[in-house]
């Protein structure tokens, strides 16, 4: 069974993405173990890619930061080796296609597993494309995580069907980024969800607030927060660890 | 599993996010219906004829191959389309196809301003919104262009992130695709993206080979020995070469940017500096680093100046049926000026590549050899830019 499981064990899952690298490795590592120390389920962790092209633009310019100052794939691993010391929640990476394309899908894969990364998150990699990596990711035992958007209608089943790890649900039409109000019907969309897996699913895309997080998990298993956390870091830079952790613990706490 | 119809070999494929699946099955739907319907190609082939000026001519160079001594050269001269380039053949069909399917909102990415200006135009005739997506650093090179789409009603978005030129314009339009859906149509530019993009919009241009094959018939009662076309994305090359394609004594010669050098960071010039990866949608050649970060590309050129390169033309790259030559940033420009003084002809800056390219092949060959040119796009909006290049300060 997936490792990832355990992070829907606690009651509602809080997931907090970071991009390995804003502004430093350092701080990236003090901020998984804050976020980790203060209810954190499952650390969502982002590979930098020069072209991000479903972020908006707070996460983009955690990716520019983060290349700017010469994070590589390597350096990230080494990274997960020194959390993996004593960090035991699930681990996933998000990035891009190109970037385990580039680094060797099997290469990539098969250290996604040595260093205990759970699984992988690819937006761009849709269910038809999946082929790609999902060979070397069941072989590997890496979950390549599914995406379910507002638009996928008719896909969903087929999508859930098939799901490893958890689903993530993006809540809004758009990149990534804080949204004011989400609008999109997720009670049927995770319907459906329910009705084809028991994979767990998380609510991703726009939630900022504890309120938000609050009424997502409550749709869902979990809510998954990025450009809030990484308005933190840019605002904080290295002293950051203690306002994300604070952060955190106030989201894990609403839902 | 991977849509069939969407590989050219291993290239090619839907490498885009979730949200915008749905939007490509029903773009790829209504093409395969509209593209079989004879009420869809009249009132296409009306558009060409009547409005874009179609056919475009095929007209042979007489100084210009009087001057360089061997084959001899024909210019197809799709800068005499309306709009001054061969971009007006895919928005015209775009356009009209997103019209049957009921959007009513255009959005696009430009380099050069040319698809640009296109799709402006193709809005403004067809009643529908249109918003242009531009890098910052190329709406300086182009100001003109930019200018030309607010005239015709669109409104034009300063990229500015990353590189602030093409590649940024095609993340940041599909970014808003991912966020407006329901009435909007993304007319991507180039032979690129995802499945069915690169189909689609190589066939609307394949109406310049099509051409071709029958005015070279025609003059000569023969097929070219070669076509040369510049390559970005590559949609005037894959227009160029398409129905020559199971010609197979027919050279196809593509011409990528080297900008300063294929031995320098500063190019644009794919398939000779970069390796298979997958972005913008497809999988095919990008320059990019050993972790797959792309790479910051330069071209004199707007419209070439992009990291990546068609996933049919990769295709035709690894089956050994096309060649691709790079030509560098001084090469063009002395083309640029060889075009305008021998011929009369201004090129664009883009499609003086490929000039460039004949003006060395031209004189290796018989005199009984044929050799066909694609002049893309007129050079206008190239002026100020070349001038500069020579150290002259041109105001607009």
């Amino acid at each position: 069974m997936s490792n990832i499981r355990k992070a829907f064990e606690n009651g509602k899952a809080f997931i907090p993405f970071i991009t390995c690298g804003d502004p430093d490795l350092e701080t990236t590592a003090k901020v998984v173990r804050a976020a980790v120390a203060n209810g954190a389920d499952l650390i969502e962790l982002g590979i930098p890619f020069s072209d991000p092209t479903a972020e908006g633009p707070v996460i983009q310019g955690a990716n520019l930061r983060a290349l700017s100052g010469g994070v590589t794939t390597d350096k990230i691993f080494d990274l997960v080796k020194g959390l993996r010391k004593d960090i035991t929640v699930p681990m996933v990476f998000m990035t891009y296609a190109n970037v385990v394309f580039s680094y060797g899908a099997e290469r990539f894969i098969k250290t996604c597993s040595e260093i205990g990364i759970d699984g992988i998150i690819l937006p761009d990699l849709p269910f038809e494309e999946k082929e790609e990596f999902l060979p070397l990711c069941n072989k590997l035992n890496v979950d390549l995580i599914s995406l379910i958007a507002p638009t996928s209608e008719n896909r969903i089943s087929m999508i859930a069907k098939e799901a490893k790890g958890f689903i993530y649900v993006v809540s809004s039409l758009g990149v990534t980024g804080t949204r004011s109000e989400i609008k999109t019907d997720l009670k049927s969309i995770v319907d459906v969800i329910r009705t084809n897996t028991d994979v767990p699913c998380a609510i991703g895309f726009g939630i900022s607030t504890p309120e938000q997080a609050q009424k997502m998990a409550e749709l869902s298993d979990g809510a998954i927060v990025g450009s809030a956390i990484i308005k933190i870091i840019e605002k904080y830079g290295k002293d950051a660890p203690e306002h994300v952790g604070a952060y955190v613990k106030s989201m894990k706490d609403a839902i | 599993m991977t849509n069939p119809n969407s590989r050219f070999g291993i290239h090619g494929g839907q490498y885009i996010p979730e949200t915008l699946m749905n939007a490509v099955i029903e773009l790829e739907e209504a093409y395969n219906h509209y593209k079989a319907d004879p009420a869809f190609n009249k009132e296409l082939d009306t558009l060409f004829n009547e409005y874009a000026g179609r056919p475009s001519r095929l007209y042979y160079a007489e100084k210009m191959t009087k001057d360089l001594g061997g084959a001899k050269i024909y210019l197809k001269r799709e800068d005499l389309n309306h709009t001054g380039a061969h971009k007006i053949n895919n928005v015209l069909g775009q356009a009209l196809l997103a019209k049957k399917m009921g959007k009513t909102r255009l959005i696009a990415e430009t380099g050069a301003g040319q698809h640009g200006v296109a799709t402006a135009t193709a809005a403004a005739l067809m009643g529908m919104e249109c918003v242009v997506f531009m890098g910052e650093e190329d709406t300086r090179r182009q100001a003109l262009n930019v200018y030309r789409m607010r005239l015709l009603g669109a409104e034009v978005i300063p990229v500015k992130t990353g590189t602030a030129t093409l590649k940024d314009a095609v993340s940041e339009a599909m970014r808003e695709w991912t966020s407006r859906i329901d009435d909007t149509h993304y007319c991507l530019g180039s032979v690129m993206g995802p499945h069915p993009f690169p189909t689609i919009v190589r066939d609307f241009q394949a109406v310049i080979s099509k051409e071709i094959k029958e005015q070279i018939m025609e003059k000569e009662g023969r097929l070219p020995d070669a076509v040369i076309a510049c390559v970005g994305g590559g949609s005037n090359a894959i227009g160029t070469f398409y129905n020559f394609i199971e010609d197979k004594d027919v050279r196809l010669i593509g011409c990528e940017a080297a900008g300063r050098g294929i031995d320098t960071f500063e190019t644009a010039a794919t398939i000779n500096t970069g390796k298979v990866g997958i972005f913008h949608g497809m999988k095919s050649y990008f320059c990019q680093d050993e972790y797959g970060q792309i790479a910051p590309v330069y071209s004199i050129s707007a419209g070439l100046d992009y990291p990546g390169i068609g996933p049919e033309h990769a295709y035709l790259h690894d089956i050994g049926r096309a060649e691709y030559v790079a030509i560098t940033d001084e090469e063009a420009v002395c083309a640029f000026e060889y075009l305008a003084k021998t011929e009369g002809i201004i090129p664009a800056i883009e499609s003086a590549h490929a000039v460039a390219y004949a003006t060395k092949l031209a004189p290796t060959m018989e005199k009984d050899k044929i050799i066909v040119i694609t002049i893309s796009g007129r050079g206008d909006k190239d002026c100020a830019a070349i001038a500069r290049y020579r150290g002259e300060d041109l105001h607009e």
